[in-house]
Formats: structure tokens, C-alpha cells, sequence
């Protein structure tokens, strides 16, 4: 079976869900080998195990944390090279992206974004987009060099496979031109104590119908263990931090549940949710886009709905 | 300080949106626009000009038509404009994009090279690492804030999991969030004066690029199709009429096994 590499997302060594998901995709395909870079394998091990990694390649070198994307692209490189992998899978964020692009251009391999699906083909890997914020979904593959696939999250369900995660640290060169744009600072994001809202299963956001009061929005996602979004216009008014932000220049989320509460679901907006399984939305106007979309919707105030909600729902859990 | 951008034109996400009969977007037979998220990319740098004392060159690649991206830009203030135009670009992937784009950009010599931080059609992301990648050029993208000072460029980068703050000498390649600034329309006076700005139309030759580089046959990368997504069948809703609306939700949360 032929090599499939997988780049590991994590901080400080505490796997994201994404990697799983990357390799179950890689074990379709074909070998699964992780490539860790950064320090923290031993937190990161039995995760990387857990979930079928065959090899883990631990790159761990001051040189790949103090600078931006440019280091992680020449390390991935250099094992590109060394292990002729059938294909190279990424998370499908902005760092997995951007290294995704630069090893493309190294390599002189063809790429793919954001796919929701990869499977064997003929000669390399098929994958499945979902394009134009929702309304297409394209076929396409590789046709050049060394396949490169970036995945969105939440497009499988992981499936634990115990691998042998045979362990090899791995030293690469770093060129003095990556290290041109320097990490200066890094401040973690304040945890939550939520879901990743790319990662959740359930996600509630609110728009401009809360009136800057998000309370009820965050309740009912309390109560359903939910991540917490933001449509634009929330985010721009200030009632709520970009980095929630859904839409088209924000997160794309694609949960089995999405609760869209005073949202009226502009095109901006759909670009990032309307791949989600279930839709649930809330509003005022009854004749609100987002109504659409949804599998059930309510006409009404999301702050009299939402917090009879909540306390059925928490009633029920007892 | 020099500053290229980088602007695409692209079918108004607000219209219909299509595909050719080779797979290819339909960038012609549809309404376009400059994409939304590269006026964020024009506004800076004409903000980041008018602080050094600069001058702003837009570059687009693109059908006849996309030359309305490099107008909307000279609008709001740009001073010059490029348009490569070559029937041979057409169904060029992302790599052949950031190599046209990395020739004509390397003509200007500039000091800083703008984007933004994806296109609103096929939203990949990926054409400012390719470009920093072929010209060998530092990339500080994703930016939410920019600090010039002199020929050192500091960005606030906010990312899944970290707030980063990015530092890097010019020249560079510099990609801005909708975060980063809040675009100007034209006035009417930058209206009239764009119709006297340069517009320099390159071919593929002019860049020194073959033919068989670029284009559907070149790209690595083979759309082999595409289904419309079924709008979905019409989901129930109720209103909400003293607390029924709650009721309703609930027992809906419920048969689906959320709850």
C-alpha cells in the first residue's frame, strides 16, 4: 500500500479532532503516516496511534515554530521527497492552506481546497468540494506531481484503527529565506470551555436579532453542548469576536445541527453553513432567507424562544 | 513605498453563479464584480500610500470583462493598472494564476505586494503563499491589523488557535482579513479621474510565459464534474405564539435525537 501523509494540527502536542478525521481518510486511501511538527509528540502519541497512524515523522525544531508557514512547507517538502507519498492531506484552515499552497509550487503538484471527501482513483485520489457557498458540489483530481488534498473538518466520522505509529524523528533543513516572516508574539485564544466551532457537532449563532445580547444564544448552546457562531453583522457591530465569525470571510461550519437564531441568512452568510446537516433557525421576519433552509424554523423573538427553550431542554436532561 | 495589488474579478456572488461545458467558472456570461475581499486589499494599500508617500499599481489576470476590477480599483484611488490578458489564461488552476501573477508582479519591483485573503468564487487561499513561494518573498498574511514602519511590516494574524503577531522586511507579500479596514466607495471625483489613469494591457509573451504553461491543459488539477445542489425540500415552520414556539422546537430537537 502506498504512503499517504498526513500533517498533524495541534497546539503544544494536544491533537485536534481534524487529524482523526485526516487519518481515516488516509487509511481509504492508502499507509497512513503522521507528520508531527513542533514539539509535544509525547502528548500527541497514543492520539496519532489511536487513529491509524502507521509512521509519525517528528519534525521538532526551534526553526518551524518561530516563523510563519514558510519552515512547515519545507519540512513537508523534504519528506515529500524522501518517502514519494501517494498523497498529502492537510487540514483545511488557514495555515494548513497556505502550506498546502507553497508545497504545491515546490513540488510542482496539483492542489485541491477544502474537499468534504477524498477516495482512491485511478492513479491517485478523486476529491468531492462544495462550492459557490453550497450550491454546487464538484468532482475533481489531481492530475500533476504528488496529490494534495486539504480537508474541511467534520467531513467523516473518525474511525479508531490501533496503528503501529513506528516513531522516526526526522531532521530537515530550513533555508534562511523561510525565516523571513518572524512570530514576534503568540497569544493563545482564551479557551471557552465550548466546542471548536469548526469541530462541533452542534452549533448556535446569533445576528443582528440578539441586539448585542448574546446570553440566550449562549445558553441554548450550553445546554445542547454547543459551539457558539456569529453572522456579520453581529461580528461587525462588535456584539461578538471575529474569531466566531460564519460566513463567507469567516468560518465555514458543516455540523449535524445548526441553530441560526436572528439571522436572516444573506448569501454572505450561507457560504459558511448551509452544508450542515440540520438547520434550525429563529427569527422575526417570517420572510427571512434563512427560512429557506431550514428543516424547522420559528417565526419569533429569539430572546422569548430561546430561553423557553433552554429551560425545556435542561428540564428534560433532569 | 511601491505597492502592487493583486485583484480579482469574479461572478457577484449575489447572482446567478455558473459553470462552462469545459467545467471552467463562467466568468463572462454572468454579472462580475472586483471580489469583495480584495477592496480590502485596494483600501490598504492606498492607506499605507498615502502614509508613505507611495503609489498604488493594481494588477488583475483575466478576460476582457475583468478589467472592471482594475477600474472599481483606480476608482477608489489606485494610480495605474494592469490586465493581462491572454485567451491562453483560460481554466488556469491556482499555480498557473500565481505564476502569471508573479511575472507581472516582479516587473513593478515593488516594495509591498497586497491581496486578500481569499477570492469570494473559488476561495482558496492559497494564491499569496504561491507568490511568496515563486518570488522568494517573506508572506505576512491573514492579517486583521497592519503597522508599516519604514521598511519593516508588522501584522496582527488571528488565528484558530493563537493571536500571532507577524513581523517581516520588505519587500513582501502582505494578504488582509475584512477585519483589517473599512473599504471606501468611489466618489465621483475618483469616478472621473480613473478614466485618465494608465491601464497597461500585458499578453502572456509580454511576460515571458508560454502558452502550454498555463490554461485548462497546463493546470494540475482536472474538474472532471459538478451537481447542483437540490434546494432543499421545504422544513416546517411555525410561529411562535405564546411560548408554542419553544414547545415546538423542542419536541423537533427531540425526534431528531439533539436532545
Amino acid at each position: 500500500m502506498s504512503e499517504i501523509l498526513v500533517l498533524v494540527d495541534h497546539a503544544d502536542g494536544s491533537v485536534r479532532k481534524t487529524t482523526a478525521e485526516l487519518l481515516t481518510f488516509a487509511r481509504r486511501l492508502g499507509t497512513p503516516s503522521a507528520v508531527f511538527i513542533g514539539a509535544g509528540i509525547e502528548s500527541a502519541r497514543d492520539a496519532l496511534r489511536q487513529y491509524g497512524a502507521e509512521r509519525v515523522y517528528v519534525v521538532d525544531s526551534p526553526d518551524v515554530g518561530d516563523y510563519l508557514v514558510a519552515p512547515k512547507a519545507e519540512a513537508l517538502a523534504q519528506l515529500v521527497q524522501r518517502t514519494g507519498p501517494a498523497a498529502v492531506l492537510l487540514p483545511s484552515n488557514a495555515e494548513g492552506k497556505e502550506i498546502a499552497g507553497r508545497l504545491a509550487i515546490k513540488t510542482a503538484s496539483g492542489l485541491i481546497t477544502d474537499a468534504v471527501d477524498v477516495t482512491p482513483a485511478d492513479g491517485g485520489v478523486a476529491a468531492t468540494q462544495s462550492v459557490f457557498a453550497g450550491s454546487y458540489t464538484v468532482n475533481s483530481a489531481v492530475t500533476h506531481g504528488t496529490p494534495i488534498v486539504t480537508i474541511k473538518p467534520n467531513s467523516t466520522t473518525p474511525e479508531a484503527v490501533e496503528g503501529s505509529a513506528v516513531e522516526e524523528r526526522v531532521d530537515v533543513t530550513i533555508s534562511e529565506l523561510a525565516k523571513t516572516a518572524r512570530v514576534v508574539e503568540r497569544k493563545p485564544r482564551e479557551a471557552t470551555g465550548r466546542p471548536e466551532l469548526t469541530e462541533a457537532a452542534i452549533v448556535v449563532s446569533g445576528g443582528r436579532g440578539t441586539g448585542g445580547n448574546f446570553e440566550p444564544v449562549e445558553q441554548f448552546a450550553d445546554t445542547l453542548g454547543a459551539a457558539v457562531g456569529a453572522s456579520r453583522a453581529a461580528v461587525d457591530s462588535g456584539w461578538y469576536p471575529h474569531a466566531y465569525q460564519i460566513g463567507q470571510t469567516g468560518k465555514t461550519v458543516s455540523p449535524q445541527l445548526y441553530v441560526a437564531t436572528g439571522i436572516s441568512g444573506a448569501i454572505q452568510h450561507r457560504a459558511g453553513m448551509q452544508t450542515s446537516k440540520t438547520i434550525v433557525a429563529i427569527n422575526k421576519d417570517e420572510e427571512a432567507p434563512i427560512f429557506e433552509l431550514v428543516d424547522f424554523g420559528v417565526v419569533g423573538d429569539l430572546h422569548t424562544v430561546l430561553p423557553a427553550a433552554t429551560a425545556q431542554v435542561q428540564a428534560r436532561k433532569g | 513605498m511601491k505597492i502592487v495589488v493583486c485583484a480579482k474579478y469574479v461572478p457577484d456572488a449575489t447572482g446567478d453563479r455558473k459553470f462552462n461545458a469545459d467545467n471552467t467558472v463562467d466568468r463572462v456570461g454572468v454579472d462580475g464584480v472586483l471580489s469583495e475581499l480584495d477592496e480590502y486589499a485596494v483600501e490598504e494599500a492606498l492607506q499605507i500610500r498615502d502614509a508613505t508617500d507611495g503609489e498604488v499599481v493594481v494588477v488583475t489576470v483575466g478576460p476582457e470583462v475583468a478589467r472592471a476590477a482594475v477600474l472599481k480599483s483606480l476608482q477608489m484611488g489606485a494610480d495605474s493598472g494592469v490586465h493581462v490578458l491572454d485567451e491562453a489564461i483560460h481554466g488556469s488552476d491556482s499555480a498557473a494564476t500565481s505564476l502569471i501573477l508573479a511575472r507581472a508582479v516582479e516587473r513593478q519591483r515593488p516594495d509591498l505586494v497586497l491581496c486578500g485573503m481569499a477570492s469570494t468564487d473559488g476561495g482558496m487561499s492559497v494564491v499569496p503563499a504561491m507568490l511568496a513561494e515563486r518570488l522568494g518573498l517573506p508572506q505576512v498574511t491573514f492579517a486583521s491589523e497592519v503597522v508599516v514602519e519604514d521598511t519593516t511590516v508588522r501584522i496582527r494574524r488571528d488565528g484558530d488557535a493563537a493571536t500571532e503577531v507577524i513581523e517581516a522586511t520588505t519587500p513582501l507579500i502582505l494578504s488582509v482579513t475584512d477585519q483589517c479596514n473599512e473599504p471606501r466607495y468611489p466618489s465621483f471625483k475618483g469616478i472621473m479621474a480613473a478614466k485618465k489613469k494608465p491601464v497597461e494591457t500585458l499578453t502572456l509573451g509580454d511576460l515571458g510565459i508560454a502558452a502550454d504553461q498555463v490554461g485548462l491543459d497546463a493546470a494540475w488539477t482536472r474538474v472532471d464534474g459538478f451537481t447542483e445542489r437540490l434546494p432543499k425540500s421545504a422544513g416546517t415552520v411555525v410561529t411562535d405564539d405564546n411560548g408554542s414556539g419553544a414547545d415546538q422546537l423542542v419536541s423537533f430537537l427531540v425526534s431528531q435525537k439533539f436532545v
